[in-house]
């Protein structure tokens, strides 16, 4: 009897295949469309056997152990609800972005520096969920940072992508340390490395402390979590856009499959102040990933600080669950739960339309800046609209999927005042506030994206020259702008697809919403609170043509076109509103303070016949305070060091001379 | 019988929104308008307006796309469609558990930013203009309104608006300090999303009040009459809204006879009336405001609804 566990251990086992076949395949034009339909399948595969997990009869939690790595531990797999769930959302961001790089995979300049780390990349991501002891973990971690690595790395003639890949490298490197220091904790001196073990064992506080910590470093710094995200807004716009998505999409996720495991599962009853660190965290990462997402005018550059912005709200979430759960409300935990693991879905199916449609704009236009775009809709009608829903489901606007989400969030956020803790009780308002601000940033972030690149006059001639994307990329688009309004229209049967997760690591979870009639949505009774967004959609969509219907037949049909008014200037595509100008209000009223926005007019005097210069300043705190330290550090540290490379023999053998004594000294001793 | 009855009702409700939203506008310019000494226009004006413009063909710039086209009768919709989950005269409707305060206020925020996307679609700077101006007072206004909700929340334990209106109008709210402070907050994050003065004028577009009316320019004929009915129906909205929570005195009660479905009826016009003189001294009474004096107002409103949340904090441990 096969299990389901068997057949997703074969299907990474399939992606190593593949990566090692395209390697072979190198450049040629069939790699391409081989390595590309070889991960469509297995993806759809892997979906389709997670839902099977997750949703069907298949007995979970299932068990799987290979003879391979250490001898004594093995390399050990286990299929739960929660790996089963992720592994739903990686193989529908998988399979979109193998569907889409079919097509968007031939603009690829050099496509053997992308089709072997492509499988391989997949393959990391399905085995870190599937992992069932320390050392898989960190194997399959390890080889998903480097293979995005690698595939960030593709375009490396580029400077900022260089730049971009070091800084990647670095942080994954150390969130990889950290990890390795956690669960070297978790093990405890008796070095148990399989999760069963760490489960059972009883950490002190202390250690829980420590790895606490340490798998926020480690975990968080994969997800993009403020202050340790600097890396994410370089890395993830580096990388082919079918990549993007699937870092910003998929791979954030695993980060977070990660932090759940381990603080969820491994680490078991946790203090209610471990949730002050998570809130507080998530939601600085909301407020500043959105703020400077506004600031940016690179389109890929706004998605991905926008992702930040999306784990932030995430981790609040988290934090809420964890907050409930340590004061023993586990209905309100797992609503909490819930909401969480909904938006970990939402986000990687919208993230990744919204980074296909970059992607399109930018196969089209060569323009990642939105300066330079504009007047799209009427070029790439497709492309448009499945950005558009993509747009308002990020902002999180009924009747869409990302409001459904943020709705719980706020449902969960409400239930706060029962909590025990008097700082937790106004710590949550606050969160709330934050929440609802970065909410509404984000639909101003998104209006301005779509506005600007979509809307008015083409900003230059590559954007005047734009076609609609290929065929491939506009039925992954079609296909995952359907998956935003069905889960925005149908949240009850995703949250009671979620019911088992929440069941497995929370003990409780939702009530039914399948039974409620209408198929609205109540989280804790419909008195309280209910939604229903596929009784608003039809009512907004059968009014909304009703209305028009009717005006025209009743009223008026004509129409006629004439110049737009410009107060009697004539209306030129330089004069728009540009991305800066539209940010402008926003940025001197909370730009001013969080990221020190200065603007500094340069204005010739009456009859000066010089330009006019503006220009803005905007300080990243992140960096400047704890980062550019740092760098200053190592790089004292290494030209001090370095005069050790340039020393005479006799200094050397001296050197060696002092060394042995001292040793021979501490022996000694 | 009853289900029939309700549908009746709720369709009643949806046709009354409908129906008083232009007369509500015409009624607070008038106001206005007598008290500025001036004679005014007939209150019935704004339904002759939407007649006129209704009729009149509509004249598109030469770039607007399906989008613009399309986007006043979403806006028109999904602001009759919030408009309408707000009890008004009578609680517990069929359709009153579609949404609950929450998703009301989203409803709008997704009016709000299809009409600022066509206000961009044109590609003339007014719409830039009114767009970034907008959607900067709707960041400033929807934590308040969270942090509002929060504080009704904690009052009347629910977000559903009827559960609310049941709760206040029940002798357990009794005065809180609390909830005075939530309805100012209201109040202010009320006009500002309306527009009104000193956030926004919505009678004119000169340079100084150039949000709405700024983002609109382009629009002419039925479209423009849609956006307008639109605006009618907020203004009637948030009236209704701060009706149903702050005096929801007069309220039918869910399966209520005729009787009081008529006295609800009566009560929600009073209610109306006198909201709407209170609304024109108060626009006539102060001046308009710079653009960037609004977050001081808004952050007033948001500290406001913080206070009162923390009060309600400090009185609940008695």
């Amino acid at each position: 009897m096969i299990s389901p566990l068997h057949l997703l251990v074969a299907n990474a086992a399939a992606l190593l295949a593949l990566a090692a076949i395209a390697i072979g395949l190198g450049r040629s034009r069939l790699g391409a469309t081989l390595t590309y339909g070889g991960t469509l399948a297995v993806s759809i595969l892997t979906a389709m056997i997670a839902a099977w997990a997750l949703l069907g009869p298949a007995s979970v939690p299932a068990l799987l152990r290979l003879p391979l790595g250490l001898p004594w531990l093995g390399v050990n797999f286990r299929l739960d609800t929660l790996a089963a769930f992720f592994l739903l959302v990686i193989g529908i961001g998988c399979s979109a972005s193998s569907l889409h790089a079919l097509g968007y995979g031939r603009h690829e300049t050099s496509p053997e520096r992308v089709l072997p780390f492509f499988p391989a990349f997949l393959a990391g991501m399905t085995l870190v969920v599937l992992a069932d002891d320390a050392f898989t973990f960190l194997i399959a971690w390890e080889f998903m940072s480097l293979a995005s690595w690698a595939l960030v790395l593709a375009h490396h003639h580029d400077e900022e992508s260089q730049r971009a890949g070091f800084i990647y490298l670095v942080m994954a490197s150390a969130g990889t340390l950290c990890l390795l220091l956690a669960f070297g904790l978790l093990a405890g001196p008796g070095g148990a490395y399989g999760f069963d073990a760490i489960r059972a064992a009883d950490h002190g506080a202390l250690a829980t402390g420590l790895v606490l910590v340490l798998v926020l470093i480690g975990a968080g710094s994969k997800a993009g979590i403020v202050p340790l995200h600097v890396w994410l807004p370089l890395a993830h716009p580096a990388a082919p856009s079918h990549v993007s998505a699937l870092m910003s999409g998929v791979m954030t996720k695993v980060a977070i499959y990660g932090f759940v495991r381990v603080v969820f599962d491994l680490l078991g009853g946790l203090e209610w102040w471990v949730s002050v660190i998570v809130l507080v965290l998530g939601a600085a990462t909301a407020l500043l990933g959105i703020l400077h997402a506004l600031m940016e005018s690179d389109l890929k550059r706004v998605l991905a600080y926008s992702t930040i912005e999306n784990v932030g709200i995430i981790f609040v979430s988290l934090g809420l669950a964890l907050a409930f759960r340590a004061n023993g409300m586990s209905e309100a935990a797992a609503l909490a739960f819930t909401a969480a693991l909904f938006h970990v879905l939402n986000h990687s199916v919208f993230k990744s339309l919204l980074f296909f449609g970059a992607g399109a704009i930018l196969a089209a236009t060569g323009e990642r800046n939105m300066e330079r775009l504009g007047g799209l809709i009427h070029r790439m009608p497709v492309v448009s609209a499945a950005f558009l829903v993509g747009c308002v489901s990020v902002a999180a606007l009924p009747p869409f999927n990302g409001f459904a989400s943020e709705w719980l969030v706020f449902q969960a956020i409400l239930l706060s005042p029962d909590l025990a803790q008097w700082n937790l009780k106004l710590l949550v308002p606050a969160v709330g506030g934050v929440l609802a601000l970065a909410a509404a940033l984000s639909a101003a972030c998104f209006v301005r994206a779509f506005g600007i690149s979509f809307l008015g006059r083409p900003r230059s001639p590559a954007a005047e020259r734009a076609v609609d994307a290929n065929r491939h990329s506009l039925s992954t688009m079609i296909g995952l702008a359907a998956l935003c309004l069905l889960a925005g229209l149908l949240p009850g049967l995703v949250i009671d697809g979620i019911a088992p997760v929440s069941q497995a690591l929370i003990g409780d979870s939702m009530p039914a919403q399948s039974r409620i009639a209408w198929l609205s949505i109540a989280p804790i009774a419909q008195s309280r609170s209910s939604y229903n967004g596929l009784l608003l959609f039809l009512f907004i969509a059968v009014s909304a043509s009703l209305a028009a219907y009717v005006i025209h037949r009743v009223a008026s049909r004509e129409a006629r076109r004439g110049p737009a008014w410009g107060c009697g200037f004539p209306v030129v595509p330089a004069a728009q509103y540009s991305a800066d100008s539209f940010a402008q209000p926003i940025r001197r009223v909370f730009g001013s303070v969080l990221l020190r926005a200065r603007e500094r007019v340069n204005m010739p005097a009456p009859g000066e016949l010089r330009p006019a210069f503006f220009r803005v300043e905007l300080h990243d705190f992140v960096w400047e305070k704890l980062y550019a330290p740092i760098e200053r550090a190592i790089s004292f540290g290494a030209d001090n060091l370095n005069r050790l490379q340039f020393l005479t023999i006799r200094q050397y053998l001296s050197l060696v001379f002092v060394l042995l004594v001292v040793l021979l000294l501490a022996l000694a001793l | 019988m009853n289900a029939a009855l309700g549908l009746l009702v709720q369709a009643l409700h949806l046709a009354l929104i409908l129906a008083i939203a232009p007369l509500l506008t015409g009624f607070v310019r008038k106001v206005r308008a007598r008290l500025l000494r001036r004679k005014g226009a007939p209150v019935l004006q704004p339904y002759r307006d939407l007649a006129r413009l209704l009729r009149k063909e509509v004249v598109l710039a030469e770039n607007a796309s399906w989008l613009f086209r399309v986007t006043p009768y979403l806006i028109f919709s999904a602001t009759w469609a919030a408009a309408a989950l707000v009890p008004t005269f009578a609680a517990g409707l069929p359709f009153s558990w579609l949404a609950d305060l929450i998703a009301i206020v989203a409803l709008l925020g997704s009016a709000r930013f299809f009409l600022a996307l066509a206000g961009m679609d044109v590609g003339t700077s007014f719409g830039g203009i009114g767009a970034s101006r907008e959607v900067m007072i709707a960041a400033l206004a929807e934590p308040a309104m969270l942090v509002i909700v929060f504080t009704l929340a904690l009052i009347a334990g629910a977000t559903q608006l009827s559960t609310v209106a049941a709760f206040m109008s029940s002798s357990e709210v009794g005065l809180r300090v609390s909830l005075g402070m939530a309805l100012i907050a209201l109040v202010i994050v009320a006009i500002a999303e309306n527009g009104r003065i000193p956030v926004d004028n919505p009678d004119t577009h000169l340079e100084l009040t150039m949000v709405h009316e700024a983002m609109v320019l382009e629009y002419s004929g039925r479209h423009l009459a849609m956006i307008e009915y639109a605006s009618a129906l907020k203004l009637l909205l948030y009236m209704s809204l701060i009706g149903c929570v702050f005096v929801p005195w007069g309220l039918a009660a869910p399966g209520a006879g005729l009787e009081a479905y008529a006295i609800g009826l009566a009560a929600y016009l009073g209610k109306l009336a006198v909201g709407g003189v209170l609304l024109a001294v108060f626009e006539t009474a102060i001046a308009k405001m710079r653009v960037f004096r609004v977050p001081d107002f808004l952050g007033a409103a948001l500290m406001l609804a913080l206070l009162g949340t923390l009060l309600l904090f400090v009185t609940r441990t008695r």
